[in-house]
């Protein structure tokens, strides 16, 4: 058994802003199965947090149970992490961001973890608007108890050993736009050209951000028939636009032919350039994007890229008026003003 | 720009580093994987069927194989592959009975080999076993050449020379040793199938035109002579007071010699700044470990000569002026003369060929330098049966080109009396084959470690000092030689990559802890596709690895440069699209092309 990385990185690697090298942001070998889509998300995870410079401490990545919320194991080993209960990240999330919300909020999630044991925190924290990126690493089956169909497995879609589901999938992205969520976008973990600036744009972004990110599971579900197999979803992508990411203060340097072109910016000042492959579709119209994401559902394609964002939004904290400070730098005398402070606001109720 | 034609073994050769720089081409990862499991015996015989002399090139070699180690790009310092041959050579147990059998039948054919160096009992070596009848022609009372002559016994003793002189000389070799040949027409008369001139390059270099060289000549030495009489035992002291003149190994060996031989205050004074000295950077090491100061930039002026003796040299200080060809001129600082005392002084500025036995009529054309006209390839002269090998064919070089000229030449000679064309070379011996064995499991160590490169230990300085006799070096002991052998590669376990079998699923570009993999449009021209890749390819002395389109329409790109072989690619690889497969090369030898 000599399943170890070695230690030793290419000599030239390149450095980030803050001196980093793409090795601070790795964490753990992966145990998943060879050639699991999730093991290219945690890499494009790496690679956003790298070329963002965002430092690790700032980080906190949240998981529940499954496949895909073993992933934090493998990235961003320097970052903090909680490994919580099936379905229940959301929960952890929003009482973390409350007692803390200076951090960036990571948050990774599966299909069963969000759409089936975890639905109920799912909806609840996107109606709240969490200040928090929300990946789905969306397979359609349950990769740990052997494939069986998820409830995001289309219906009609094959299993490994030829069963056909016979149920209606459940559509995360369109699911969240119903419920107003203000960053929604859906990807392919076979491409990473379009994957990481939607992490980059999804760190950026001043509310809830999901990107659900078709991953194909090679061990159950990556048999011909299955919907959510490489060589379908290769077939099947179509893309809203190309996105690319641009920095602060950084000149847009690709050209793309005129009126194609839409450039979105984000709350600080860094700019999405998005050259619009999708017709009668516009990012900043919650309509439209729910029509395109419905419309890719009739022709049968997976409408991938970013579907709908809000740059100006309003998250929890801004909705319930909390403390600028983070509630867990304020010492005692803060947190617990005393007896006479309780008096004088029951007063103010009288 | 088009897929990378792995079909072609000097692909998968070029990515072992380390074989491929051997001239040699001696299967390095092979021999190394073999002595970290113990098996010391079969890495001696890896090594002997390849450079016929393991133990004296395991203490000996220049070791062009080791500033080509991958390791060194990885981290400092390259694997100890030369010592590591010692390790192989040291702990075999007897190889009597792995020698090949000589046919008590010969096969009618007679050759001379001229000289008793690496090269002639390359040649012997290689034809003995085919049936050829040889005689051997030495002006000394044994074989070796310049390894007994101008090795000294504290770098290379002599059990070891004659040890693995005496495997070769056993096939049934007739020597004619204390043979001076003056004449090669004698030798030609006396009807030889081929004749092979492996007599190196014997003259070295003197200094006549410096003002005093004839007055001081009882006190003045030529290095290679100097070193052969000792290595003969017909020197054995020297003055206290020594200058060594030249920046060479063979100056390097003529300073420690002389420590050796009651010289207490040696110099070593080279013309040429220290950093830009021929001699190879352990020897120098040795040489000032051993107390021996080495003045660069300095020039020898004159012999200073009073009443009729030796008392030291003056020098001219000079440093080191480049043109914008990097061209070096030494350029005096015109300062007074530097006096330095000496009762002798050895000089070692280099050697030269010489053939004043070689008639001019025997059909053998000489260039302008006095060279004999080799094919380079072929090693043969304008004479057809007279073939060259060594520092005779085109100047001196080392033992382990020596080695490989004889290898080429005997196969030359072999083609040649069996009337077959000698431009047609026979192709090298190569096998690919998975080193898969399960899940997470290779039939080779795949983890890499991160040791540095250990350290071979010296004998007590007083004590090697003391005798010339005394190694100096003790070679590595088992342990040191598992954990220096553990620091290899595995270069030749290569990264094979089937197209058709990729699904793009990136897991070989996330898990590889060197970024060599990246998937990306093609380019025509190469410099473009080495800089868009993960991290830019710019050592362009190594290749890329291109495949043909995938279905994205992108191609896999995988710089060679600095792969750690380490498997992760194949093992995260779910279709076995990348697998590790070891790739074994050898040199084709004669007898091996079809007849």
């Amino acid at each position: 058994m000599t399943y170890i990385k070695p230690k030793f990185r290419h000599p030239s690697l390149p450095k980030n802003d803050l001196g980093y090298t793409k090795t601070v942001y790795e964490g753990s070998l992966s145990t998943l199965c060879a050639g699991c889509g999730h093991d290219s998300i945690s890499a494009a995870i790496v690679q956003s947090c790298y070329e963002l410079a965002l430092e690790p401490h700032r980080i906190a990545k949240l998981s529940g149970i499954g496949c895909s919320s073993k992933t934090p194991a493998y990235f961003l080993s320097q970052s903090h992490g909680f490994n919580s209960v099936h379905g229940r990240m959301p929960s952890v999330a929003t009482g973390a961001s409350l007692a803390n919300k200076d951090l960036i909020y990571f948050g990774v999630s599966g299909d069963g973890d969000t759409a089936s044991i975890g639905m109920g925190q799912f909806v609840h924290v996107v109606r709240r608007n969490l200040n928090m990126v929300y990946v789905v690493m969306n397979n359609g089956c349950y990769g740990l108890t052997k494939g069986q169909d998820s409830a995001t497995a289309d219906e009609g879609s094959k299993s490994k050993a030829g069963s056909v589901n016979l149920f209606n999938a459940i559509d995360l992205p369109s699911l969240a736009l119903e419920l107003g969520a203000s960053f929604v976008a859906q990807s392919f973990s076979g491409d990473k050209a379009q994957l990481i600036p939607l992490i980059k744009a999804a760190i950026k972004h001043p509310g809830f951000a999901l990107i659900n990110v078709i991953s194909p599971c090679v061990t159950f579900n990556n048999n011909p028939g299955s919907t959510k197999a490489y060589d379908y979803v290769r077939e099947h992508l179509d893309a809203t636009s190309t996105v690319d990411f641009i920095p602060l203060q950084e000149e847009i340097s690709v050209a793309y032919e005129a009126g194609s072109t839409k450039n979105i910016e984000l709350h600080d000042g860094s700019s999405l350039q998005l050259n619009k492959l999708a017709t009668n579709w516009n990012p900043e119209d919650r309509m439209s994007a729910m029509t395109a994401m419905q419309q890719a559902k009739l022709d049968g394609e997976i409408l991938t890229g970013l579907i709908f964002i809000e740059p100006e939004t309003t998250d929890l904290h801004a909705m319930i008026k909390t403390s600028d400070t983070p509630l867990n730098t304020m010492d005692e005398s803060q947190l617990c003003p005393g007896s006479q402070a309780l008096e004088a606001l029951n007063e103010e109720f009288r | 720009m088009e897929p990378t034609q792995t079909n072609d073994p000097e692909y998968y050769h070029k990515v072992v580093d380390c074989q491929y720089a051997c001239p040699a081409h001696t299967p390095v990862p092979e021999y190394i994987r073999l002595i970290a499991a113990g098996k010391y015996t079969e890495a001696y015989m890896v090594n002997w069927e390849s450079n016929v002399f393991p133990g004296i090139l395991g203490r000996t070699c220049d070791r062009p194989c080791e500033p080509a180690c991958r390791r060194g790009r990885i981290e400092e310092e390259p694997v100890a592959i030369c010592r590591l041959k010692r390790v192989a050579a040291d702990n075999k147990s007897d190889v009597t009975d792995l020698m090949p059998i000589i046919p008590s039948v010969k096969n009618g054919k007679r050759i001379a080999l001229i000289g008793g160096g690496p090269a002639s009992l390359t040649v012997a070596r290689d034809l003995a076993p085919l049936g050829y009848s040889i005689d051997l022609y030495d002006n000394q009372n044994k074989a070796g050449g310049m390894m007994r002559s101008q090795i000294p016994s504290f770098r290379l003793p002599d059990s070891v020379l004659d040890e693995e002189v005496g495997y070769v000389l056993n096939m049934g070799i007739e020597t004619h040793f204390n043979t001076y040949v003056n004449s090669l027409k004698e030798i030609t008369d006396k009807k030889y199938d081929a004749v092979f001139i492996g007599t190196g390059a014997p003259k070295g270099k003197d200094l006549s035109d410096l003002p005093g060289r004839k007055d001081a000549s009882a006190n003045v030495h030529i290095g290679i002579e100097w070193l052969a009489s000792v290595a003969f035992e017909h020197t054995n002291k020297i003055g206290k007071k020594v200058i060594v003149l030249g920046g060479g190994n063979t100056a390097m060996d003529c300073c420690r010699t002389s420590r050796r031989l009651g010289g207490d205050q040696v110099k070593v004074v080279v013309r040429s700044p220290f950093s830009e000295m021929r001699a190879s950077e352990w020897e120098k090491e040795d040489a000032l470990h051993e107390d021996i100061p080495i003045i660069d930039c300095h020039v020898p002026q004159s012999f200073v000569v009073t009443n009729g003796k030796l008392v030291g040299m003056n020098f001219d200080k000079v440093h080191a002026v480049y043109d914008d060809n990097g061209k070096r001129k030494l350029v005096s600082t015109n300062e007074a003369p530097v006096f330095i005392e000496a009762d002798d002084v050895l000089i070692a500025i280099g050697q030269e060929n010489t053939f004043p036995w070689i008639e001019k009529d025997l059909g053998l054309a000489f260039d302008e330098y006095g060279m004999p006209v080799v094919d380079k390839n072929t090693f043969q002269s304008t004479n057809e049966k007279i073939f060259f090998g060594g520092d005779a064919a085109l100047g001196p070089k080392n033992v382990i080109t020596a080695v490989a000229q004889g290898h080429q030449a005997a196969i030359s000679i072999d083609l040649f009396c069996n009337q077959q064309s000698l431009t047609e070379r026979p192709s090298p011996y190569v096998n690919l084959v998975s080193q898969k064995m399960g899940i997470h499991e290779w039939s080779y160590d795949s983890d890499v470690v991160t040791d540095n490169r250990y350290i071979v230990p010296q004998v007590n300085k007083e004590i090697a000092l003391k005798d010339r006799k005394v190694e100096v070096e003790l070679g590595f002991d088992g342990l040191h030689g598992y954990k220096e052998a553990k620091r290899c590669l595995n270069c030749d376990v290569q990264t094979v990559f089937t197209e058709n079998k990729c699904i793009e699923c990136d897991a070989c570009v996330d898990i590889c802890p060197t970024a060599c993999i990246s998937f990306t449009f093609n380019e025509d021209d190469e410099n473009t596709l080495r800089n868009k890749l993960q991290v830019p390819a710019l050592n362009l002395s190594q290749d890329l690895l291109i495949s043909a389109p995938l279905p994205t329409q992108r191609v896999m790109v995988k710089d060679e440069d600095v792969c750690l072989h380490c498997g992760l690619c194949a093992e995260r690889c779910p279709t076995s699209a990348w697998d590790m497969q070891k790739f074994f090369y050898t040199t084709s030898k004669a007898g091996n092309q079809c007849q």
